[in-house]
């Protein structure tokens, strides 16, 4: 314990480097988990994890440290509670739109609604979940992205492009269910 | 859907991730490819209703506090006292600094003169300052006619001031800030989230900043002159829409 506390001396109390990114954990813990209390109990274990494992925090960026604890620690609770969740195969029809069909598109997605939106992105599988929660609501960089992820920094580009992509099918599909529904009452 | 070819380069120029040379070249690119024209709009329409959708989740106070309790009871002991070398670690430090000094000089005047170097840190520290709380504007408005008359009177010169509100970068207000021994203009905007600090003063072949992009610690800095001024853009914001953001300050 005691090496532990000193490398935790040399870049900063873990008071000062890690409890100020605890929104950005519960932010990635809630979106990965998709509910409060599981994300709760998540991020409290990342931060115990996290403070164990200060010792070895060689200073740099330390909100990707810390959400590359709190992802490690959602995948070993879907392991263990939803393995479901990680084997999930997902069929990937990319969206073909034609160029005339792309600004009636656009329009149809900036007016999707935050509860559309909170839907579609819950209904990501997981890998790419995390990429647009990262990317866009954490504003990370593909550097940091990768950091948090494991995985190198091509990969987070495509893993990107798959995900928007499949966002945005989601979205039309809400839209057009519901302008059907609409239609109906 | 973009043209097979640049799927990806549409992905890394839309999150502001390309190197400046293939940045410019995927902007040429853009400009005769409707497909990947009309998919930037349709990604660009998905960032906005994101943003707007206010997604993000914040940790309740109740998880602060509970982590704050569990902490010291299941992993923090008291911290062990260890020997300590003052002297011995302020030498060290010391040192660190001594040649982090050294090979920045070494360094630097390679990626551009160095004075041109040493302002563009200016303006990057004056942009972090002047996000901190407080600090952002000594005159608030979002009208040029407001803004522009403020300056009269506090610089030698008088800067042009637009409001780009209808592009997406509504102009927030005016300050009078220091760079580089002078006082110069700097008008604010404003991107979604992210603030725009644009430094403005009168062309000085001495300092002027090389036109173009550049990156330090994270903000990124687009130069360019224009009407015997030179201007300096700060953000967070990525470079390709910093750089289009630029290239309508200058039409």
């Amino acid at each position: 314990m005691g090496e532990q506390q000193r490398g935790a001396g040399s870049a900063g109390s873990f008071e000062q480097v890690v409890l100020p990114h605890l929104d950005a954990a519960y932010n990635l813990a809630r979106w990965l988990v998709r509910n409060p209390h599981d994300a709760e109990d998540i991020v409290q274990e990342a931060y115990l994890r996290a403070f164990k494992f200060f010792g070895s925090y060689q200073g740099g960026d330390a909100r990707a440290w810390v959400l590359k604890i709190v992802r490690n620690t959602c995948y070993s609770f879907f392991e263990k509670n939803r393995p479901a969740e990680l084997a999930e195969e997902f069929d990937e029809k990319i969206h073909t739109a034609d160029t005339e069909n792309a600004d009636a598109e656009a329009a149809l997605l900036k007016s999707a609604d935050s509860r559309m939106l909170g839907e579609a992105l819950d209904k990501l599988p997981v890998n790419f979940r995390e990429v647009i929660v990262l990317r866009e609501l954490e504003g990370m960089s593909y550097k940091e992205i990768a950091e948090v992820t494991g995985v190198p920094m091509g990969t987070v580009m495509s893993g990107l492009a798959r995900a928007r992509a499949q966002l945005r099918e989601r979205l039309l599909l809400a839209r057009a269910k519901e302008e059907q529904r609409g239609l109906r009452k | 859907m973009a043209c097979e070819n640049n799927q990806l380069l549409l992905e890394g120029y839309f999150d502001g991730e390309l190197d400046l040379v293939r940045s410019v070249e995927f902007e040429e690119h853009l400009k005769t490819c409707p497909d990947c024209a009309g998919e930037l709009r349709g990604k660009n329409a998905l960032r906005d209703s994101l943003r707007a959708a206010n997604l993000y989740e914040r940790a309740p106070e109740s998880l602060r506090s509970r982590i704050r309790a569990a902490l010291p009871a299941e992993a923090r002991p008291q911290p062990i006292p260890m020997p300590r070398r003052p002297v011995l670690e302020w030498l060290a430090v010391a040192a660190a600094i001594l040649i982090a000094v050294f090979l920045g000089a070494r360094v630097l005047p390679n990626i551009g003169g160095q004075t041109e170097n040493l302002v563009a840190e200016e303006i990057v520290a004056s942009h972090i300052r002047s996000l901190q709380p407080g600090h952002l504007y000594d005159v608030e408005s979002t009208d040029r006619h407001t803004v522009k008359p403020w300056f009269d009177g506090k610089l030698d010169f008088a800067p042009p001031v637009v409001d780009l509100k209808d592009q997406g970068f509504p102009l927030v207000g005016g300050r009078l800030d220091y760079v580089d021994h002078r006082n110069v203009a700097a008008l604010v905007y404003q991107r979604q989230k992210h603030f725009i600090n644009v430094f403005v003063w009168p062309q000085d072949p001495k300092t002027s900043m090389r036109p173009g992009v550049q990156s330090i610690q994270g903000y990124n800095l687009v130069s360019w002159s224009h009407d015997g001024m030179d201007f300096c853009a700060a953000s967070d914001l990525n470079v390709a829409e910093l750089r289009q953001f630029s290239q309508m300050l200058q039409q």
